[in-house]
């Protein structure tokens, strides 16, 4: 259990994905527009990489070593494809504003990397604390920079048609850099400098 | 034709694959300090997704389409796009042995490549002809190039600009993208 609770614990904020590792770019810059699409890819990568945790683990003592790679990738675009079509019968709006960065799954970094350096060396507990950890800090990142990103960029802030609240000048005449794609860049860079500033993460 | 200039022009600067899309970070902010790698880097992507355009659109007319199993479209995309990086390092190996130690690491690693995956989506999403297809792979491939060797330039003199020290590294290269970003918006009106 111990052991349990450090592997998420690790995942969470040691080896924070998006903001420590700089894995995964693609799809946290690309749907962080609002905080609806940060959840929907947040749901997307949890079940594929528990998935592929999972299954790795478990058959890791008879997979080739030498083919490991290309087994590791169709087990991955397996599971996305699945994801692909829950997301498409059951959320189709989802579905659609997350576009093609709901396949580009299949490529993200954090997943391939979880299952080579942690899924294929443990047994199958610890892969899915390794997977909930990772989610959750991929999910943390996301719904800062989503929910930064919408607040500006719209003046207000609203999940999944529940209304938060609107800013007072921001509501009528937003700062549409924020929504725009150059807004991503602008905001993750901001938090990753100050995250080091404030010691919660090391410098190079 | 007129089609074809407007689908080219407008991945090159205005739906630019790193800027626009955010296709291809990795190697983006990896390994985009030497102007030499990257543009080595930009034209084996760009050969990649040539050959992956042109090989998936004709595995989707004739194979999928027909027998209606378009929803294997990801792991057909993705293992012929793996085979693809393996036959390209092959023939540069076995052809030309410099050029070959020039890409080194960069190209086995054009398999996770979202830029290679990324065009053959976008092709299928918005059902380009074969020539279509072709002039996406070319002007997406061109666009990542620029963009990476832009940054290459700018990221040697980050090195030895007195920037603050949280800022130093990844961040600033994040906020220099975005003024990137902000300058291939001026070319919105062009098409």
């Amino acid at each position: 259990m111990a052991k349990f609770r450090k592997e998420f614990i690790k995942g969470l904020i040691i080896t924070n994905p998006v903001f420590v590792l700089v894995l995964g770019l693609c799809p946290t810059l690309a749907i962080s527009t609002s905080v609806d699409n940060a959840l929907g890819m947040t749901l997307a990568v949890f079940i594929v990489l528990m998935g592929s945790n999972v299954i790795i683990a478990s058959i890791r003592r008879i997979i080739p070593n030498i083919v490991r790679i290309p087994i590791f990738i169709v087990i991955i675009a397996t599971m996305v494809t699945i994801v692909n079509l829950i997301f498409h019968a059951n959320f189709p709006d989802m579905y659609k504003s997350l576009g093609i960065y709901l396949p580009l799954i299949v490529v993200n970094c954090i997943i391939l990397g979880r299952a080579e350096a942690f899924a294929s060396k443990n047994p199958i507990p610890y892969a899915v604390a390794d997977a909930l950890g990772i989610t959750t800090g991929f999910m943390l990142a996301l719904l800062m920079i989503s929910s930064l990103r919408q607040t500006f960029g719209t003046g207000s802030l609203s999940v999944f048609g529940f209304h938060f609240f609107t800013l007072p000048i921001l509501g009528e005449h937003p700062i549409a850099i924020f929504i725009l794609p150059y807004g991503a860049f602008l905001v993750i860079g901001l938090l990753m400098a100050l995250f080091r500033r404030t010691g919660a993460m090391k410098s190079e | 034709m007129n089609e074809l200039i407007t689908i080219f022009l407008g991945l090159v600067l205005i739906n630019n694959f790193v800027l626009v899309r955010f296709l291809g970070l990795c190697p983006f902010f990896g390994v985009s300090k030497k102007l030499g790698s990257a543009v080595s880097m930009g034209i084996a992507v760009t050969l990649v997704m040539t050959l992956a355009s042109i090989a998936t659109w004709v595995i989707r007319h004739y194979i999928l389409t027909p027998f209606n199993i378009e929803y294997m479209n990801i792991i057909i995309y993705i293992l012929v796009i793996a085979t693809l990086v393996q036959i390209t390092e092959l023939f540069i190996k076995r052809t030309n042995l410099a050029l070959y130690n020039a890409f080194g690491i960069y190209l086995p690693l054009i398999t996770v490549n979202c830029a290679v995956l990324g065009v053959t989506l976008i092709e299928a999403a918005e059902n380009y002809s074969l020539l279509g297809s072709v002039a996406a792979a070319l002007g997406g491939g061109l666009g990542f190039t620029l963009v990476l060797a832009m940054m290459s330039g700018i990221r040697e003199k980050l090195e030895m600009a007195n920037s603050p020290k949280a800022m130093k590294g990844v961040p600033i290269a994040f906020l220099t993208a975005m003024l990137l970003g902000l300058a291939f918006l001026g070319f919105g009106g062009i098409i």
